[in-house]
């Protein structure tokens, strides 16, 4: 059974702006995902996906604006990627999620290792949990990997699989998924399809940003179109169906 | 077989076993050439006795380019916190006062550098020729471009704790060396500042997302690599006991030749500390093992040229097999996308065109 959260949205974003230099990537951004919800989101090329979902992991400060998170408004001044991992949020990119020559026990702690007081990692427990994640969460079994392999002798999709591993470990309330299938085979991204629906039924939060409509469309609950750093329109599943949701797409790509 | 095969693939593996062969041969490579010499202990004392200061310049620079940086000032750092040392110590004959304030000295190059390289954004080999000339600079004109001699340091008790002989015979320098060796190798290996260091070289945008304070972490690393040079410094110093101002100059390549000959890649990401420690002890053992072989003083540099391209080459044929290991991954991949799963690919290719 899912385990209900004690709030009621995930992330709520208010009137957010971010400027680099004089450019405006987000402008005025009022956004919502709900505690049990699968957001879509999509945009084109330079629409400020990216950006937006990058001030919800901490990765950068917008220049303006609210967050809230877990209904609770965030001081946005020490707000970073280790606040953002203590109010339950993770986070899977496309390309930027391991590091590719290091040991994958090693990318599973990256950032938040198990140390002693002096700093000194606590290899042997940090191995045992890795390998515990890769059974139980991701389902790697005799495929010769384990967590002394180094990240470059995995597939997109395992890379992707205990990228997400990851995420569930660390029992995330709201996992943010950029891109994360754009260089996977179809097989592949079918898995990692299965990983956010299991998101959905164990009661966390999820955003999904993909190029790929159709799967967006098999996964969301709700679409948010992001275009030229605006909100254009927040669209529920029920309302629509996927043939419209690409037409509706296809008018943005033409009105530039 | 199949349990040959897998040993001899855990052996690839061990880190610096690569260059501990290279290092076996080239000292086989003496003895037979130059018996006589390589037959003794005095020549491998002159070699613990002269190697530290390389060492532990190296050992410090493994860091460095571990994280995909350059640092070209720690020759600097030699002449200036060698000069700190002698200086402090000539001024208020207290030697460990010198002692502090130049690993301070040494800190203050690197914290500079540092903000440079993290805050400014210039490119780390930029910052830190710079920094090479600016504190060089800065020493002659402290020094007047004078060479002092602190020989009243010798009966402290700092000279014997660093450079005396132990048992009249091995340099106290060797065992600082190893020691700095395996402090660091667990602070590369097994600290979180290590850690931090393998990801910022190995993919920067990575290291920041997932949480690692990248500014930080590169300060953090350039005042660490200018502690280090100044211990060195140190070290320089006191056993020669006598500071001169170009005396880092003749460091500056040996010790980038050693952390290569090592093993550290280039494009960061991997270190290794035995590689280093190896690859200083190959570079400093060259210039009398040439000579002493007799094939004359003027092929020394030749020869090194030689080692490095020979250890660097062999480093890449031995990894080899991951590399390729890869290609068929990256084969299987497309081959899949190509013929496999012709549905899906159909079904975005249709939306393409909707």
């Amino acid at each position: 059974m899912p385990e209900k959260r004690p709030f009621k949205n995930a992330v709520i974003m208010n009137n957010i702006e971010k400027y680099f230099g004089n450019v405006a990537a987000l402008n005025g951004i009022n956004f919502e995902v709900g505690a049990n919800e699968v957001v879509g989101l999509i945009g084109d090329n330079g629409a400020g996906k990216s950006t937006l979902i990058k001030i919800i992991t901490g990765v950068f400060p917008p220049t303006k604006g609210e967050l809230y998170i877990r209904d609770k408004k965030i001081s946005l001044k020490d707000y970073n990627v280790k606040q953002a991992y203590k109010l339950g949020i993770e986070a899977v990119y496309q390309d930027k999620s391991l590091g590719e020559k290091q040991d994958l026990w090693r990318n599973f702690f990256i950032g938040r290792q198990m140390t002693n007081r002096l700093g000194f990692i606590r290899v042997r427990e940090e191995k045992e949990m890795a390998q515990k994640i890769m059974f139980d969460i991701i389902g790697f079994r005799g495929a010769g990997i384990t967590a002394e392999s180094k990240a470059n002798k995995l597939s997109g999709g395992e890379r992707q699989g205990i990228a997400i591993g990851r995420a569930m470990y660390f029992d995330a309330d709201l996992i943010v998924l950029d891109e994360p299938t754009s260089a996977l085979s179809l097989k592949e991204v079918q898995k990692v399809l299965n990983f956010v629906r299991k998101i959905k039924e164990s009661g966390r939060a999820c955003i999904y940003i993909s190029h790929i409509l159709s799967d967006v469309y098999e996964i969301s609950d709700k679409f948010i179109i992001l275009d030229r750093g605006k909100v254009v329109a927040t669209i529920k599943k029920s309302e629509v169906t996927l043939k419209k949701l690409s037409e509706f797409m296809l008018k943005y790509a033409h009105a530039k | 077989m199949k349990h040959l095969k897998m040993s001899i693939a855990k052996l690839v593996k061990i880190e610096g076993l690569t260059i501990i062969g290279v290092f076996i041969a080239l000292m086989i490579l003496f003895i037979m050439t130059a018996p006589h010499v390589f037959t003794g202990y005095r020549i491998y004392m002159s070699f613990l006795q002269t190697v530290p200061p390389l060492l532990i310049l190296a050992l410090g620079l493994t860091f460095v380019i571990t994280a995909g940086e350059m640092d070209l000032s720690f020759s600097a750092i030699i002449a200036f916190s060698g000069f700190i040392f002698c200086f402090i110590f000539r001024t208020f004959g207290t030697p460990w006062l010198a002692f502090i304030l130049a690993l301070l000295s040494g800190a203050l190059v690197g914290y500079i550098n540092g903000l440079l390289v993290a805050k400014v954004g210039v490119p780390s080999i930029m910052a830190t020729l710079a920094a090479q000339f600016f504190w060089n600079g800065l020493t002659i004109l402290l020094s007047r471009g004078l060479s002092w001699n602190i020989k009243e340091i010798r009966p402290y008790f700092i000279h014997t704790l660093f450079v005396g002989r132990i048992g009249g015979i091995v340099p106290a320098q060797s065992l600082w060396g190893v020691g700095v060796a395996v402090f660091l190798w667990f602070i590369l290996n097994r600290h979180t500042f290590g850690e931090h260091i393998l990801f910022i070289g190995d993919n920067v945008d990575v290291a920041r997302v997932m949480g690692v304070n990248v500014t930080a972490a590169k300060i953090k690393l350039f005042v660490f690599m200018g502690v280090i040079s100044a211990f060195a410094a140190i070290l320089l110093t006191l056993e020669m006991i006598n500071f001169w101002t170009t005396q880092g100059a003749g460091l500056l390549l040996p010790t980038i030749a050693a952390v290569f000959i090592g093993g550290t890649s280039i494009a960061g990401g991997y270190g290794t500390i035995i590689g280093s420690f190896f690859g200083a002890y190959i570079v400093g053992s060259l210039e009398a093992g040439v000579v002493a072989s007799g094939i004359g003083g003027y092929w020394t540099r030749l020869v090194t040229g030689l080692v490095m391209a020979a250890s660097v080459s062999l480093n890449i044929i031995l990894n080899k097999e991951k590399g390729e290991g890869l290609k068929e991954r990256i084969k299987e991949s497309i081959f899949i996308k190509k013929g496999g799963e012709k549905s899906s690919l159909l079904k975005r290719e249709n939306l393409k065109n909707t």
